[in-house]
């Protein structure tokens, strides 16, 4: 399987674990499952990215179109866990600028809670 | 050295373009990060002719061309689609994508980032797109 996508809804936080690689063809999975999450009232929302392998910018397009939504309906979106290979492609769009990215799980829950 | 790939205009191809573009990648002086770069950089080209040039139809294809030499890889990506100049393509601003909510316009950010050099030619209804990567010494 080349992208696998987790849902873990802990206490005040829900985690999305990304496994694998996301491209174009699968980018839409990522939408769905965030649109999901939206619509299902997620206030804390981290995404492990720990084994993500590659990211494209269909997927990143996916986090940029949800940025605002997230501002206006106050939902914290944290990622953490990127590979460098995976956060230098962040890096080169100034991405880490608009999304709050930590190293671990432990950072990110500090971001929230 | 030159290499040559068929890259059938379905999205769910580009993972075998990545495998291709790795497995040349391997031998050079490329850093990881450098390699994984470079494989966006030539997929998001693909990716963008594969879905807006040839509205991601697997009976057409794209062709890919890699030479290697000892201090620059040139990516020579051939189609007949409608065409598609990215030197022409005025990107958007980051903060427009994230108004706008559309997914695209940061794939040729990041190609124009990453890549040394961008050429682009139309003859005879061939486009040819051009991506040159300087390796530098070890």
């Amino acid at each position: 399987m080349m992208l696998q996508i987790e849902k873990n809804i802990e206490n005040e936080h829900s985690v999305l674990s990304l496994i694998g690689e996301i491209d174009a063809s699968n980018s839409v999975e990522l939408d769905e499952v965030i649109l999901d999450m939206v619509q299902g009232g997620v206030r804390n929302l981290l995404v492990d990215c720990s084994q993500l392998e590659y990211i494209s910018s269909a997927g990143l397009g996916v986090f940029m179109s949800y940025l605002e939504e997230f501002q206006e309906k106050e939902i914290k979106l944290v990622i953490f866990g990127l590979k460098e290979k995976v956060f230098q492609v962040f890096n080169i769009l100034g991405l880490d600028q608009l999304i709050k990215i930590k190293s671990t799980k432990k950072d990110a829950l500090e971001e929230v809670l | 050295m030159k290499h040559e790939l068929k890259l059938y205009c379905d999205t769910t191809r580009l993972s075998e373009l990545r495998n291709f573009l790795g497995d040349i990648l391997e031998d050079t002086s490329l850093t990881e990060v450098d390699q994984h770069q470079v494989i966006l950089a030539v997929e998001e080209v693909c990716a963008n002719l594969i879905i807006h040039s040839h509205d991601c139809n697997p009976k057409e294809c794209i062709d890919l061309t890699v030479k290697k030499s000892a201090d620059l890889m040139i990516f020579e990506i051939r189609d007949f689609g409608q065409g598609f100049n990215i030197l022409e393509y005025q990107e958007p601003d980051i903060s427009f994508v994230m108004k706008s909510k559309r997914k695209g316009g940061l794939g040729i950010i990041l190609v124009k980032r990453i890549m040394d050099k961008i050429e682009f030619e139309t003859k005879a209804n061939i486009n040819i797109c051009r991506l040159f990567k300087i390796l530098k010494s070890k």
